[in-house]
């Protein structure tokens, strides 16, 4: 078993204690405890402390773009077990408005969720679904969708709006390229991105309750990442996220880029992948050490009925559920297959939302259940044997695993089975 | 099933309870009251979590055979009912033929078929089949087959009402017998439908007829919301009560307006289904009644004594315009649409104690109304519906106290949220 290994005792102390010297530099409000580190792979199990409670790492957390998880109430999102969820930036910063959730008492009062919210820069949505965006040095500039209205988000703007959402971790404005994009575009999108990080750290005016993440960029190049990594980890910012991932690169590229990045990430602090929820992606990323994921797949896909299962995917409105009494799966513990069949909800899925509901549920249940089966594996120190497991339910075969999964895996010691 | 009348008016409203529900022996509801409005099997938007953060749900709950009609199959594999397939709560079941929400396309009723329309399409049905489906659903009690067209033309003919009549009572007569013959069906009631568009004439023989047939209650069709000027409903329902023997619940199909309720129920009506606060909520509203919803009703009418008269049109419910009612925003609502509720950080309503109300915003309604998002329609309806509960709750206590009146100027006085 791995031992436990308190990496943040002083910062703790620093912030329980009465007030000493530390507390003339900025101390985050953040502190990062390792539980266990596995001993083959590069996967850890942390309890990161933030200021809405304690989240225990690896950690899958949902996305509530406008301030709402998708049919789901906060107390239904809290019994699931979530301690930590996504709001977006750029949704929220249009509709209502940073203004109006400032006197709502943050994101927080306005959706009333207790627990612990991270939102993004805004800087990917307006890249991804504004036609009309420019990226100068001094930021994005878009057309407003709903007036039509020319907008510049700056990092410090990004910030400014962040501040009034008052999440508990805040992404800095990247520069963000299309991963399949190459040559100097990703170069100067990286050197930017470095650039707007001091801009953004510069500006945040609640350093003492707002947690800035700096985004590693640097497209599929190795040379481009370590320079963003080398120049990144000097700043003294409370945790770091990979980006520019997950846009539709080569899954090879995917992972390399991730693991390097992890390599040089300094172990104190907390890794986010961004854009990562597809159950193999979840385990062979924690296996490369990365501690927090998010992803809208698992409750978007649940709106068209696709309910995540360990063996894959499993489709509701598929006529074969028909007739058919079983739960969703039968070894769930979720509200939803405790209570109903795969035949009552494909029935319900011709007739009310609340059918999404339930396989919204089902799904979020899914994902937080599979990040605390792998954490637990992590400290029992059988980290390895879990992802053998996994993919042994996941593909029917062992002829079916994913190459690059493969490889991934391998590159941290862990040979699958042939099956 | 019995109903326990604790207080009757001759010629006007009843107050009790309905005990024994069906095969649920253990339920029983209060009347006057309201159904739980399902669409298969659940209320709309709601989990089963969510639901049950309402207290004092009404115990039956109605589910409508067009939600379910294409899944026959289905269930008659299942075997062991709607209730357990659907998952359902502690609750009796209650079976009606069309979706109060939803307007059938007339012309398709014949002599020996009614047709209903599910997600797929029209489904015909005869009484063996619409007998078949009762089988396999298991309720604690049904209507029978009706037909119930004569409301939707604009002016029904003496004689195509009177048909509608004779086939009603042909269809209830048919599917009796099939009931008795049924072991499934065992300790279920039917509930007989009383039919007779706007004659009165036709409207009392129907009463008269279903009333000598083994039935366990009554279901008044063809009064729904928009059909006929109020004045003339009450005073068919009237009639009608007249007839009917005391001891059994009258429900009444296609009437939720609250004004149109208090109405109704002085007409002597017992129950009614609750798509009313489905409909506000479609619509993006909230209903805002002006109750105390202290949980103690004799309180409640103390209260009610004390409020001062105010200008009171008692028959402004009758003057609404007749079509497009469904669509429209009642006095008993706010729309939360409005830019008025997007810097609004107070409750929807001030004590209402729904899980919207003591956890949630009007901006954030407003917000998520603007933005589309699902969660509005799940918090919008756990308010509608409690709303809706309360309402009949502060109705009933009225009934009790005998202060039906300052109830109707307190409560159906209410004009829109300023």
């Amino acid at each position: 078993m791995a031992a436990p290994v308190d990496s943040a005792s002083d910062a703790v102390a620093s912030q329980t204690n009465m007030p000493s010297l530390k507390t003339l530099s900025a101390v985050s409000p953040l502190t990062l405890r390792i539980i266990a580190e596995c001993p083959v792979t590069k996967a850890r199990a942390c309890d990161l402390a933030l200021p809405h409670s304690i989240v225990n790492t690896p950690v899958f957390m949902p996305v509530g773009t406008q301030g709402t998880l998708k049919g789901i109430t906060a107390d239904q999102l809290e019994d699931l077990g979530c301690k930590i969820c996504l709001g977006n930036t750029y949704h929220l910063g249009m509709r209502p408005g940073p203004a109006l959730i400032e006197k709502a008492n943050g994101l927080h009062g306005f959706m009333n969720w207790k627990k612990n919210l991270l939102t993004d820069s805004g800087g990917f949505q307006m890249v991804s679904l504004v036609e009309l965006s420019e990226v100068t040095e001094e930021g994005v500039k878009f057309k407003s969708p709903y007036d039509g209205n020319e907008i510049l988000l700056t990092p410090e703007k990004s910030i400014e709006i962040q501040n009034s959402l008052g999440s508990d971790i805040m992404m800095q404005l990247d520069d963000v390229v299309s991963s399949t994009v190459t040559g100097p575009r990703v170069e100067e999108a990286m050197h930017r991105s470095i650039r707007w990080l001091d801009r953004c750290i510069a500006s945040n005016q609640n350093p003492e309750k707002q947690n800035l993440f700096a985004i590693i960029q640097g497209g599929l190049s190795t040379d481009l990442r370590k320079t963003c990594l080398d120049e990144m980890t000097k700043r003294d910012v409370p945790g770091f996220a990979i980006g520019g991932l997950s846009g539709g690169e080569e899954k090879d590229d995917f992972w390399r880029m991730v693991t390097l990045s992890t390599d040089h990430l300094p172990r104190h602090k907390p890794r986010y992948l961004m854009g990562v929820g597809y159950a193999v992606d979840l385990v062979v990323c924690v296996a490369l050490g990365c501690d927090m994921f998010d992803c809208v797949f698992p409750t978007r896909t649940a709106r068209f009925g696709s309910a995540l299962v360990p063996w894959g995917s499993l489709q509701v409105k598929h006529k074969q559920y028909a007739k058919d009494f079983q739960p969703i799966d039968p070894d769930c513990k979720c509200p939803t297959c405790k209570r109903h069949s795969r035949a009552y909800l494909h029935a319900l899925f011709k007739n009310d939302t609340a059918a999404m509901h339930h396989v919204t549920i089902h799904n979020i249940s899914y994902q937080l259940t599979l990040m605390l089966s792998v954490r637990q594996s992590i400290i029992n120190g059988q980290f390895p044997d879990f992802v053998k497991t996994f993919m042994k339910k996941m593909f029917p075969s062992s002829d079916k695993y994913p190459s690059w999964a493969v490889d991934a895996l391998a590159s941290v010691n862990i040979t699958l089975d042939q099956h | 099933m019995k109903l326990e009348l604790t207080r009757v008016v001759q010629g006007g409203y009843r107050l009790g309870v309905l005990k024994e529900i069906g095969r649920a022996t253990h339920l029983s509801l209060e009347v006057p009251g309201c159904l739980l409005y399902t669409r298969c099997g659940t209320v709309p938007h709601l989990t089963h979590d969510t639901l049950h953060t309402l207290s004092n749900l009404p115990s039956i709950t109605q589910l409508t055979l067009s939600t379910v009609v294409e899944h026959q199959e289905v269930l008659e594999e299942y075997k062991d009912g709607f209730k357990k397939f659907a998952g359902l709560h502690d609750t009796a079941l209650y079976c009606s033929l069309h979706d109060p929400v939803t307007q059938s396309p007339a012309g398709y009723v014949t002599n020996k078929t009614v047709s209903v329309w599910g997600s797929g399409g029209r489904i015909e049905l005869t009484v063996g089949r619409f007998m078949a489906l009762q089988k396999a659903l298991r309720p604690d009690l049904y209507q029978s087959m009706a037909d119930g067209e004569t409301w939707q033309g604009d002016a029904s003919s003496r004689k195509r009402i009177r048909k509608s009549v004779d086939r009603t009572l042909a269809h209830l007569d048919e599917c009796l017998l099939i009931h008795q013959q049924t072991a499934e069906l065992q300790g279920a009631e039917v509930l007989g439908v009383v039919e007779g568009g706007d004659s009165l004439e036709e409207r009392v023989r129907s009463a008269k007829e279903t009333a000598k047939r083994p039935v366990g209650g009554f279901c008044l069709d063809g009064f729904q919301t928009g059909s006929m000027e109020g004045s003339l409903r009450t005073q068919l329902i009237g009639a009608v009560a007249g007839e009917l023997p005391e001891d059994k619940p009258r429900l009444l199909q296609g009437v939720g307006r609250p004004d149109e309720v208090v109405a109704c129920v002085e007409a002597g009506v017992d129950l009614f289904e609750s798509f009313f606060p489905f409909q506000v909520t479609e619509r993006g509203c909230a209903l805002t009644f002006d109750l105390d919803l202290s949980p103690d009703p004799e309180r409640a009418v103390l209260e009610l004594g004390e409020e001062k008269d105010e200008a009171w049109e008692s028959e402004q419910s009758g003057d609404v315009q007749l079509e497009d009612q469904a669509e429209t925003i009642t006095p008993f609502e706010m729309d939360l649409k409005d830019t008025k509720y997007r810097d609004d950080f107070t409750p929807l309503v001030e004590g209402c104690g729904c899980y919207c109300c003591t956890n949630h915003q009007r901006a954030y309604l407003h917000h998520l109304l603007v933005t589309n998002e699902l969660l509005a329609g799940v918090l919008l309806m756990l308010h509608n519906m409690a709303q809706y509960n309360a309402f009949f709750r502060a109705l009933r206590g009225a009934l009790a106290g005998d202060q039906l009146e300052p109830f109707k100027k307190r409560v159906l006085r209410s004009k829109r949220v300023a």
